[in-house]
């Protein structure tokens, strides 16, 4: 085996980490937001949020990641008329993916706090609302937290799909050092060891973190 | 004080409450007794309607709480509450637990609520756990926060559901002494227990409830020196007998 050609190529794997770790920031962020929302909807008593929160979540859950790639990237264009950069669709793609997931980690966490507590919230005279805000969701927090650095971490892993839509994301970025090289092999070991690096630090600091809410128990 | 008027409440198929009717005067401590399953604890949650009654009207004060258009928050401030499993909140200090009702729901100020629930603690004898957290309590000191927490909102009727119910046996006395306290100064409450001495002690009423009915009611000396219901004579036979 032969890495010598990374010395060469480096600034083509650097562009593609910038550009994976962009894509797996909006995901995260934009997945965050979107996730708490659907999972508000999905915990309300109005109905038809209940409905179309669910009908969303089991949609994006039941099919592959891939298919909805495609059907941004190929159907955004359609529908609004517009172009987008290739980042945005996979951006969107990726997101609006990890925000179902998001919502059902939330979900869970807030399911996951004993009963009693609203209950005596409420007995006190507080409003849903504020029961919700001191007493439930500080508590679901903790739950969900540990549930929710694994999913990022998904995300930094799947978004290496956006490669096939030509995304210059750290995959696509072997592939063309592979091509340019005639080396199959060796630009795939590089990629992997940059996705391992940037996961492993990631999951070593959410455990840093979860250490810390744990320690003011 | 709380007028209860053909209460009814179904869990699906299951009948719970099969018509109440009754009315807690001010100052009057009402004492449930009923074997599992009565409907006791329903009862006593549809009160502050943690339970919603399926049928029928409750009205506290002059205003009726099951009318859908009342918000329960108002009169749920003042309706304290106790749970069997005491229900503090664990990501909190004793002390927040106790202000953190009147800052938010009453507005009252940091200082103001930390002075009311200074005197609420040294009341119930736990002045040196304001710093504490819930973890770190006895179920028997758990359960006097629980007390004053509700306390702090100043509230005209307490409710107990069943306060030492989840308490080693050891520390029942200490929950119950403070429940008498509180009695003893003409605080109005009701309280599902299965401790009958305390029933005798400090009812003013007893209410024996058995299959989602009241069954009979008395005073204390009446209900456990000569029941009339032949469910009751049943009910506090294999009771009493087990305390011998």
């Amino acid at each position: 085996m032969d890495f010598s050609f990374i010395f060469r190529y480096q600034s083509l794997y650097l562009i593609g980490i910038r550009n994976t770790l962009l894509l797996a920031l909006a995901a995260v962020i934009f997945g965050s937001i979107i996730g708490v929302f659907l999972a508000l909807m999905r915990l309300s008593s109005i109905k038809p949020l209940k409905f179309a929160a669910a009908s969303y979540i089991e949609f994006v859950r039941g099919t592959p990641l891939l298919v909805q790639l495609f059907i941004i990237f190929y159907g955004l264009p359609v529908v609004t008329g517009m172009r987008f950069p290739d980042i945005v669709a996979g951006a969107m793609a990726l997101s609006l993916n990890s925000a179902a997931y998001v919502a059902e980690i939330i979900r869970a966490g807030i399911q996951s706090v004993d009963k009693g507590q609203m209950e005596a919230a409420r007995s006190l005279g507080m409003p849903h609302g504020m029961s919700m805000k001191h007493i439930i969701i500080p508590q679901a927090f903790k739950n969900i937290l540990p549930a929710l650095g694994n999913e990022f971490i998904v995300i930094i892993k799947e978004s290496a799909i956006v490669s096939v839509i030509g995304i210059y994301d750290i995959m696509r970025s072997a592939n063309i050092v592979r091509g340019i090289t005639y080396r199959p092999f060796e630009p795939l070991i590089v990629a992997a060891i940059i996705y391992f690096i940037i996961t492993f630090s990631l999951s070593n600091l959410m455990g840093v973190v979860e250490r810390r809410m744990r320690a003011s128990d | 004080m709380i007028k209860i008027k053909n209460l009814h409440k179904k869990f699906g198929d299951l009948h719970v409450l099969k018509g109440i009717d009754d009315e807690v005067r001010q100052g009057e401590v009402v004492v449930v007794i009923g074997p599992s399953g009565s409907g006791k604890s329903t009862f006593l949650r549809c009160l502050n309607l943690l339970e919603q009654p399926t049928e029928g009207e409750i009205v506290f004060n002059g205003v009726s709480i099951t009318d859908p258009r009342n918000n329960i928050n108002k009169q749920r401030e003042k309706m304290g509450m106790v749970f069997q499993q005491f229900n503090l909140f664990p990501h909190m200090s004793v002390m927040d637990n106790i202000i953190l009702a009147p800052m938010e729901v009453k507005g009252m100020k940091k200082e103001e609520a930390k002075d009311t629930a200074y005197k609420l603690l040294k009341r119930i004898g736990l002045a040196d756990k304001e710093k504490a957290y819930p973890n770190q309590l006895s179920g028997g000191q758990k359960q006097r926060i629980a007390i004053a927490r509700a306390l702090a909102m100043s509230p005209q009727v307490m409710l107990f559901d069943e306060p030492t119910s989840s308490l080693d046996p050891e520390m029942v006395g200490e929950v119950l002494d403070v429940i008498k306290e509180l009695a003893s100064e003409g605080m109005t409450m009701v309280v599902v227990t299965h401790e009958m001495g305390f029933a005798r002690q400090v009812a003013s009423r007893v209410l024996f409830m058995d299959d989602g009915l009241i069954v009979e009611q008395n005073t204390p000396q009446a209900i456990f020196n000569e029941p009339k219901h032949p469910r009751t004579k049943d009910f506090l036979g294999k009771v009493l007998r087990s305390f011998e």
